[in-house]
C-alpha cells in the first residue's frame, strides 16, 4: 500500500484517531495502539498545559504517535486562531485540526469562519486540516487558502450513521490536489472501508471506537477495515455492473 | 420584544397536566420508537403511562448519553460566595426571614477556599450566591470572578436574574455558564413561595434566560425545584422552556438540573413528592427528548442513588460540594443552603466513576475561549 503524505509528513497508517469519550485514559491508550494509527486528535480544552502530567497525554507519549491538537470550543475564526498559537506554543506542533462549530446541537462546521482561519493560519505556517461539511466548492475554496487536508464529514459527528453525504465526498475525493480524511459519523469498520474503496485518503474514527463495548478490539477492526479498503482501491477493482452486457444493436452495422 | 414570555402564556397549566396524564401505552410505544421525539412525545415519557417501560427508557439513554457525552462524567464544586438575601423563598435556607448570621466572602476569603477546592483537582466551578443587591451585586461579581479566573478553566454562575449588559459583563469576564431555575412554572404558587424581594416578579425571571441568551452566554442552566407543584407539568415547561430557547439562541449550550426539595428546609415537599423511579423515569425521558442536553446531579441526593445515575443520562456531578459560604475552609460553620447527603470526598466520587467505567474528567474547557 502506498505510504500518506500530509505535508511533509509520511504515514503508513490512513487510520486517525480521537481520543475523547473514553471510559478510560488506560483504556484510549490500549485501543490507540491497537489500531496502529500514527495520528491521535487531542481537544486542547481537555489538556491541562500547566502540568507535565496530564493524564490524556502522559498516554499518548509514542515516539510513533503524532499529536493533532483541535480547536473544539471555537466558536469563531479569531477564537480558533488563539487555540491555535496556544496549541503549537504547548504541545510544540504546527499541525492543526480546525474545529469551528458554533452551533452545539449538532456541531456543524462553520464553513465562512473555518475558510477565514485557514487563510490566516496558513499564513503563520500551521499545517491546517479543516473540518467542514462534505461541500466540494468549499474545499476548492480551502486549497486556494493554503490547507495541507481537508476533512468532510460523512455524517453529523458522533452519530455513527456512516457515509450519509457519500455524493458528494466521492465529487470532493475527484477534485482534491490535497489528502481527503472523512471525519464524523463513521459508526462501523464496513463505513471506513467503504470510504477508503472510494478513494479516500485516510478516515478518523472516535465514537465508534471509544464507546463500543470493547474499543480495543474494535480498534483492530478497523485498521483492517481501513486496510482492506485502501487495497481495494489501490487495486483498481471490477466494476459493479448490474445487467448483462447485450450484443451492440447501435454499432453492428459497422461491422457488416 | 418576544421572549419566552409569548410562548408560555399560550399554554394552561391544567391543560398540560391532564394532557400528560391522559397519555395512553401506545402513546409512550410510539415515543419510545421515534427516530426525532416531539414535546408530544416527551409528555408520553414522563407519563404514569410510561412507568412500565423504564427500563427500556434506561436503556435508551444510557447508549444516547455515550454517544454524545462517551464514557465520561464532569465533576464541578459549587463555591459560595454569600448567603445574604433579600428574597423569601419559603422553602430556602438562604430566605430574608430567617435570623441567622450572614456571611459574603472576601476577598481574602475567596482565595483561601479556591486554594482548598483547587486541592482537590477541580478546575470546574460553580459560584453561587444569594440576591442583595446592596452587598453581593455586579461590581462585588466582577472582582470575585477576576479572582477566580486565573485558578478555574471554566466557571459557572447560579446567581440572581441580573440585566443583558450585566451577563455580558460577565461573559467578558470569563463566566462559560449562567444557571437560573424558575422553581416551578406554576405561576400562583410561585407567587405563594417567592412573597418578598425582586424574585416574588415571576416574569421577570422567567424571561432571566432570554437575556442571557442575548448576552452570548456559552451555557444556559434551566432547572425547576421538585417538590414544590407536580413535577410532570412543571419538569413540561422546562423542556417547552429548552425546546424555545435552543432554536432561538442557537450557540448556546443548555443544561437542566432536577433538584429535590429537601424536607428539612421548611416546607411541606410530602404533597409533591418524587419518588426515586419517578426521579429516574424523568432523566431518561429528557435525554430521550434531548440528546445534547447536559444533565447534573448535585450531591443533594443520596450516594447510592447517584451512583447508579450515573449510568441513566447524567453528564455532570458535583462532590465534596459545601453549601455554604466559606464552607471549605473559612467559616466551616456558616449557613448552609440546604443539607448535602453524598457527603464522600472527592477523590472518592472520582473512584466510584472510575469503577464503573468511565472516566472522571476534572477540565473540559479552556480560559483562552
Amino acid at each position: 500500500m502506498k505510504p500518506l503524505i500530509i505535508a511533509d509528513k509520511v504515514f503508513q497508517s490512513r487510520l486517525f484517531l480521537g481520543t475523547g469519550k473514553f471510559g478510560s485514559s488506560d483504556e484510549m491508550e490500549l485501543a490507540v495502539l491497537e489500531s496502529e494509527t500514527e495520528m491521535v486528535t487531542v481537544a486542547l480544552k481537555r489538556v491541562d498545559l500547566e502540568t507535565d502530567t496530564d493524564a490524556l497525554l502522559s498516554h499518548l507519549k509514542h515516539p510513533h504517535l503524532n499529536l493533532l491538537p483541535n480547536t473544539s470550543g471555537a466558536r469563531n475564526a479569531k477564537e480558533a486562531v488563539l487555540a491555535a498559537q496556544l496549541a503549537r506554543e504547548a504541545l510544540e506542533t504546527n499541525w492543526l485540526k480546525l474545529e469551528i462549530h458554533p452551533d452545539p446541537k449538532y456541531l456543524m462546521p462553520d464553513p465562512i469562519e473555518t475558510l477565514k482561519a485557514t487563510e490566516e493560519l496558513a499564513k503563520l505556517g500551521f499545517i491546517v486540516l479543516p473540518y467542514i461539511h462534505a461541500d466540494p466548492v468549499l474545499c476548492k475554496r480551502l486549497e486556494d487558502a493554503g490547507t495541507s487536508a481537508v476533512m468532510p464529514l460523512g455524517s453529523p459527528i458522533g452519530s455513527n450513521k456512516g457515509l450519509k453525504t457519500f455524493d458528494f465526498l466521492q465529487i470532493i475525493i475527484e477534485q482534491a490536489n490535497v489528502p481527503v480524511i472523512i471525519d464524523a459519523g463513521i459508526g462501523a469498520p464496513s463505513d471506513a472501508a467503504l470510504a477508503m474503496e472510494m478513494g479516500a485518503d485516510a478516515v478518523l474514527v472516535n465514537t465508534a471506537i471509544a464507546v463500543a463495548g470493547h474499543p480495543v478490539q474494535i480498534a483492530k477492526a478497523f485498521k483492517l477495515a481501513v486496510e482492506a479498503g485502501r487495497m481495494a482501491y489501490e487495486s483498481k477493482p471490477a466494476k459493479q455492473i448490474d445487467h448483462a452486457i447485450a450484443s451492440s444493436p447501435l454499432t453492428e452495422f459497422l461491422h457488416a | 420584544m418576544h421572549s419566552f414570555k409569548n410562548i408560555f402564556n399560550q399554554y394552561s397549566w391544567n391543560e398540560v397536566r391532564q394532557s400528560i396524564e391522559s397519555k395512553t401505552v401506545k402513546d409512550v410505544e410510539t415515543a419510545l420508537v421515534a427516530s426525532r421525539r416531539t414535546l408530544e412525545d416527551f409528555k408520553a415519557l414522563i407519563s404514569p403511562a410510561a412507568q412500565p417501560y423504564i427500563e427500556q427508557m434506561a436503556q435508551l439513554s444510557h447508549t444516547l448519553t455515550q454517544k454524545r457525552f462517551g464514557k465520561t462524567i464532569q465533576l464541578f464544586a459549587p463555591m459560595y460566595l454569600s448567603n445574604e438575601c433579600n428574597n423569601i423563598c419559603t422553602y430556602c435556607g438562604f430566605s430574608y426571614d430567617h435570623k441567622i448570621k450572614r456571611k459574603t466572602l472576601s476577598a481574602a476569603e475567596i482565595l483561601q477556599e479556591i486554594n482548598v477546592i483547587k486541592q482537590h483537582g477541580f478546575d470546574h466551578i460553580l459560584l453561587v450566591t444569594g440576591e442583595a443587591n446592596q452587598s453581593v451585586h455586579i461590581d462585588y461579581f466582577m472582582k470575585a470572578i477576576h479572582l477566580i479566573k486565573p485558578h478555574f478553566s471554566n466557571i459557572s454562575f447560579e446567581v440572581q436574574p441580573l440585566e443583558q449588559d450585566e451577563y455580558e459583563q460577565l461573559q467578558k469576564a470569563g463566566v462559560y455558564s449562567i444557571l437560573v431555575y424558575q422553581e416551578t412554572y406554576h405561576q400562583e404558587k410561585y407567587n405563594d413561595y417567592h412573597p418578598k424581594g425582586r424574585k416574588s416578579n415571576f416574569y421577570y425571571r422567567l424571561e432571566t434566560p432570554d437575556r442571557i441568551g442575548r448576552a452570548g452566554m456559552h451555557k444556559i442552566g434551566l432547572g425547576v425545584l421538585l417538590g414544590l407543584e407536580d413535577w410532570r407539568t412543571d419538569t413540561f415547561f422546562c423542556a417547552l422552556h429548552v425546546d424555545y430557547l435552543q432554536k432561538k439562541y442557537w450557540q448556546t449550550k443548555y443544561s437542566v438540573s432536577f433538584p429535590r426539595i429537601r424536607p428539612a428546609e421548611g416546607v411541606d415537599a410530602s404533597k409533591y413528592h418524587i419518588t426515586d423511579k419517578e426521579l429516574v423515569q424523568l432523566i431518561c425521558a429528557y435525554r430521550l427528548f434531548n440528546q445534547e442536553l447536559e444533565i447534573s446531579i448535585s450531591t443533594r441526593e443520596p450516594k447510592t442513588f447517584r451512583d447508579h445515575l450515573i449510568k441513566l443520562g447524567t453528564t455532570t456531578m458535583s462532590a465534596g460540594s459545601k453549601t455554604n459560604p466559606g464552607g471549605y475552609s473559612v467559616d466551616v460553620e456558616s449557613l448552609e443552603q440546604f443539607e448535602i447527603d453524598d457527603d464522600r470526598t472527592p477523590e472518592q466520587v472520582a473512584a466510584v466513576i472510575a469503577a464503573s467505567g468511565y472516566e472522571p474528567v476534572w477540565k473540559d474547557w479552556d480560559k483562552i475561549f
